[in-house]
């Protein structure tokens, strides 16, 4: 018999837990779920667009009773529960009934905080939180005039801002002197309030309510100063408090929220809490997002799997008020050990401010121009450093230097013709036009619809303003959890945690037992697999040739007809007559159309058909040559400069440095391709300084350098430490690689890996904590035992002789 | 006017992988997915001529190697939203050998 599950509460956070576990485990448990409004779930932040007559009731229900009548679940609505009984695990209904639970779920929320004055009790006096609310003030400002709304927050000034749409002559009082004070700082609050007075909103700021007076209905309010003024509606949105009277009077311990931990469970383990009534780690939310990410969590211990923790969320806000852009995010208060970086713009209504601590944003607020919210959200969020930004980090992202195509300062004021992605050739027209007729919300949606951002994803912070200038406040950052692909739920980081901790060692395992959504996954998250199983088990995971991409499938480059190009190993791009003398006859013979020398300094054959590369690969074997990884995501060259051993200011062999950094690394599979240099001086002829890996000669030693990247975005390398001696380079080399390959996600080259985690932790892993840089460079030297293998001559020999030869010719 | 054409046995072609069938036509990729379903189409990518044959396949999609396309093996449609569609040729497989009608 199935378990029985109960959700108390029937409102998003509960019933969103509900749609993630039916994702998961849909017939897992019998759900019933207790309600006591009378509605199907409905979407409460849309609330004040529905008292502004932006929106209608039956716009904001999320799940109508059909939802429920489909998935089998049990509706009770109108019903409140009375009592929890733990020890008979029982709940009783308010009309005494009562239900078994195997498992329950309080979903209780929060209601608005009443002051306790006298009068509070008035007709016509009302909270903000349900559809009953907004009934009522639809009702009142179609008979009367006068409106007082208390408290100048979030809430307040959205349910303001409604009742003036709807002509009621509004008060707001607040007793405090900056509105949104949780929010804003004084100057941004006071931008905003000059803003809504505009818009006709008048408010009584530093007033604290008495009194409410009237017969039967509410006539006047009065404060404490002696004030008084006519007030035909009082809504009181000063707070709220969450609702945990039912699971204290249970015995549940509870403080200010029913106390969880990371798994949302509440002291009695069968019980857990998800929402506005849940207070983790200290903290209780009102906002929506991290109600989500806490009903993904619950749902996913629920289904059983035990892989999701909950570990709080960072917040960040927009005033739902339209013509009104604000945003605000994280700490943004100062103190010691913060800065803030300030821009102040009172002609045009600007106002931005970023708090930064440890060269982190940990806080921002945006008035007037709000396009780099999600950005300045998203440093933070991510944890990036902004040390190289922070000149430039107020003008926003398009100052950035995004290779380009970033001289337009303004999105609205770019051009429709303006190529936003170099890449696939779309313009911004194209973008805004797309997200207007399919009705697109999200970056990913852009991504698949226009191409947008799809290749190597530079401007996707553009796109990512255009959608947000577009769709307005309806517009979804990226969500903080990023999964890997549709396939699955899980991140790189969960999935790749829970391999290693589950000893899974084969992609089906890690599949079947992280319950991914598709039979055999996809095109991205089966190369992802494949690597992180590599890395994980090296020696033991056997490669899974079908979830390669084509060139590490057959170690040549696929062009754009179909043909391959073919490098042969140069080690530090160092040859010799023979050598070049093989590669021309070989040219010769298989009649190659074209050959380069490549940017790595290594020797690329064009236009050679798959069926000729087993031939050409014994052919240059025999001539000593072997595979160059020009394909991988792999170590791909050491590429040098001529050193010490010829020039003139050459202070160290920086040749014989590469040819033993490449002879260590050559074949080692990486999260995406790996690129080294050495330079023999700090002349620097080799370019050392935009690789992954640099090495520069000096007088006393050598300098490595990490992160660089001469690519999309140009990235000069850290200076991680100098060192003297050519085993230490190689050590410190192999261990970076091997942290790189242990931690980084899959396709994430160094530069941004670096950047998301920070140099500070690099130097932790590698400098710091000697033994540990031993620890990694002993496990890259283990598992190169095992990828050291010349791939092309293992095919010559024959092996995957059907990865190579057509299966038929077919003569008619 | 055309006849099956034997074209080798389903063993041939690894799960979730393909082969090409040279042909007067241009060349045919053959495709296995993981329930043993054999599909046939043209060797070319609707977009840009990619092999699709060269392509990963998951499910009963292959993605095109050049520009990451999806390609529905049985239809030959690509998913949505891209737009086109990948000539389908009839295989059909009798005791583990694969037939094709040109």
């Amino acid at each position: 018999m199935k378990e029985k599950l109960v959700l108390i509460g029937n409102g998003m956070a509960g019933i969103r837990t509900l749609e993630e576990l039916l994702k998961l485990a849909p017939d897992l448990y019998d759900i019933t779920v207790f309600g006591d409004e009378p509605h199907g779930n409905y979407n409460r932040i849309l609330l004040s667009p529905v008292l502004a007559a932006e929106k209608t009731i039956d716009d904001i229900i999320l799940n109508d009773r059909q939802w429920y009548a489909d998935n089998n679940i049990m509706l009770h609505t109108g019903m409140r529960i009375t009592k929890i009984n733990r020890g008979q695990r029982t709940i009783t209904a308010e009309d005494g009934t009562e239900t078994t639970y195997d498992r329950l779920i309080i979903s209780t929320g929060s209601s608005p905080f009443i002051i306790p004055v006298p009068g509070s009790e008035l007709e016509g006096v009302i909270g903000f939180r349900d559809i009953q609310d907004v009934d009522e003030m639809l009702d009142a400002a179609s008979k009367y005039k006068k409106a007082v709304v208390i408290g100048g927050g979030l809430l307040g000034l959205e349910a303001a801002d409604g009742l003036v749409k709807q002509g009621m002559d509004v008060t707001v009082v607040h007793l405090e002197n900056t509105l949104m004070e949780r929010q804003l700082d004084s100057a941004a609050g006071a931008l905003l309030k000059s803003s809504l007075e505009e818009r006709g909103l008048k408010f009584l700021m530093e007033h604290q309510t008495e009194a409410l007076l009237g017969d039967k209905r509410v006539e006047q309010i009065c404060f404490s100063n002696g004030l008084q003024i006519p007030a035909d509606l009082v809504v009181m949105a000063v707070g709220i408090r969450p609702n945990i009277e039912l699971a204290q009077s249970a015995g549940i311990h509870s403080e200010r929220g029913i106390v969880v931990n990371d798994t949302l469970q509440t002291y009695d383990p069968r019980i857990y809490a998800v929402g506005e009534c849940a207070q983790h780690r200290n903290i209780t939310y009102g906002l929506v997002a991290p109600l989500f990410e806490q009903a993904k969590v619950a749902a996913n211990q629920l289904a059983q799997l035990g892989i999701s923790y909950y570990k709080g969320s960072i917040t960040s806000t927009k005033l739902k008020v339209s013509g009104i852009d604000l945003f605000s995010a994280g700490d943004f208060q100062q103190s010691d050990d913060t800065e803030e970086l300030l821009y102040q713009d009172p002609g045009r209504g600007v106002y931005k401010k970023v708090v930064i601590r440890n060269n982190r944003i940990i806080g921002s607020v945006l008035y007037g121009d709000t396009l780099d919210g999600p950005w300045y959200f998203q440093l933070m969020r991510d944890g990036i450093d902004i040390t190289e930004m922070r000149e430039k980090l107020l003008f926003g992202q398009v100052s950035i230097g995004d290779s380009g195509h970033s001289a337009t300062d303004h999105i609205s004021a770019m051009p429709d013709d303006a190529e936003v992605c170099g890449c696939n050739g779309v313009c911004k027209g194209d973008i805004v036009n797309a997200i207007i007729d399919k009705g697109l919300f999200t970056l990913d949606e852009v991504k698949l619809h226009t191409k947008a951002a799809a290749s190597c994803g530079s401007c996707a912070g553009v796109v990512e303003q255009i959608l947000a200038s577009t769709v307005g406040s309806d517009f979804t950052i990226s969500p903080a959890k990023k999964p890997i692909c549709g396939c699955t739920e899980y991140t790189h980081d969960e999935v790749r945690a829970t391999l290693v901790k589950y000893e899974l060692k084969e992609i089906r395992a890690v599949m079947d037992f992280m319950e991914w959504k598709t039979p055999d996954g996809c095109s991205k998250c089966r190369p992802a697999l494949n690597y992180y199983l590599l890395c994980a088990w090296p020696g033991e995971y056997v490669d899974d040739a079908r979830s390669r991409f084509i060139n590490e499938r057959v170690h040549a480059n696929i062009q754009k007809d179909g043909t391959y190009s073919v490098i042969p190993q140069m080690k530090g791009g160092m040859t010799n007559a023979a050598e070049l003398r093989a590669i021309a006859d070989i040219a010769d013979k298989y009649a190659v159309p074209e050959m380069k020398v490549t940017g790595g300094q290594r020797i690329d054959l064009f236009g050679l058909k798959k069926e000729q590369l087993p031939a050409i690969w014994a052919d240059l074997n025999a001539a000593g040559m072997i595979s160059g990884h020009a394909y991988g995501k792999s170590l791909r060259t050491v590429k040098s400069c001529i050193g010490s051993r010829w020039c003139r200011f050459g202070t160290q062999d920086s040749v014989t440095m590469a040819v033993k950094l490449e002879e260590m690394s050559w074949g080692s599979w990486t999260p995406h391709k790996f690129k080294m240099a050495v330079s023999g001086c700090p002349r620097n002829c080799a370019e050392a300084t935009i690789k992954d890996l640099g090495v520069v000669g000096i007088d006393s030693g050598w300098e490595l350098h990490i992160g660089g990247n001469g690519g999309i975005k140009v990235r000069a390398t850290d200076l991680l430490c100098k060192v003297q001696t050519e085993a230490e380079v190689l050590e410190y080399a192999a261990a970076f690689m091997q942290l790189y390959r242990e931690e980084a996600h899959y396709l994430d080259r160094t530069a941004p890996w670096i950047e998301r985690v920070g140099l500070t932790y690099i130097k932790q892993c590698l400098i710091e904590d000697g033994d540990g840089r031993k620890r990694l460079a002993e496990r890259f030297l283990l598992s190169q035992k095992y990828a050291q293998i010349d791939p092309w001559r293992a095919r010559a020999e024959g092996k995957e002789a059907h990865e190579f030869a057509p299966m038929i010719e077919v003569v008619d | 006017m055309s006849d099956w054409i034997e074209i080798g046995h389903i063993d041939d072609i690894p799960r979730l992988g393909s082969r090409v069938v040279k042909s007067k036509a241009g060349d045919i990729a053959i495709f296995r997915t993981a329930q043993d379903k054999i599909h046939a189409l043209l060797d070319k990518c609707p977009h840009k001529g990619g092999p699709l044959s060269q392509g990963i396949v998951h499910g009963d999609q292959v993605t095109c190697p050049l520009h990451d396309w999806k390609i529905q093996l049985a239809s030959g449609e690509a998913v949505a939203p891209d737009e086109g569609c990948a000539r389908t040729y009839r295989v059909r497989v009798k005791a583990g050998t694969i037939f094709l009608m040109l």
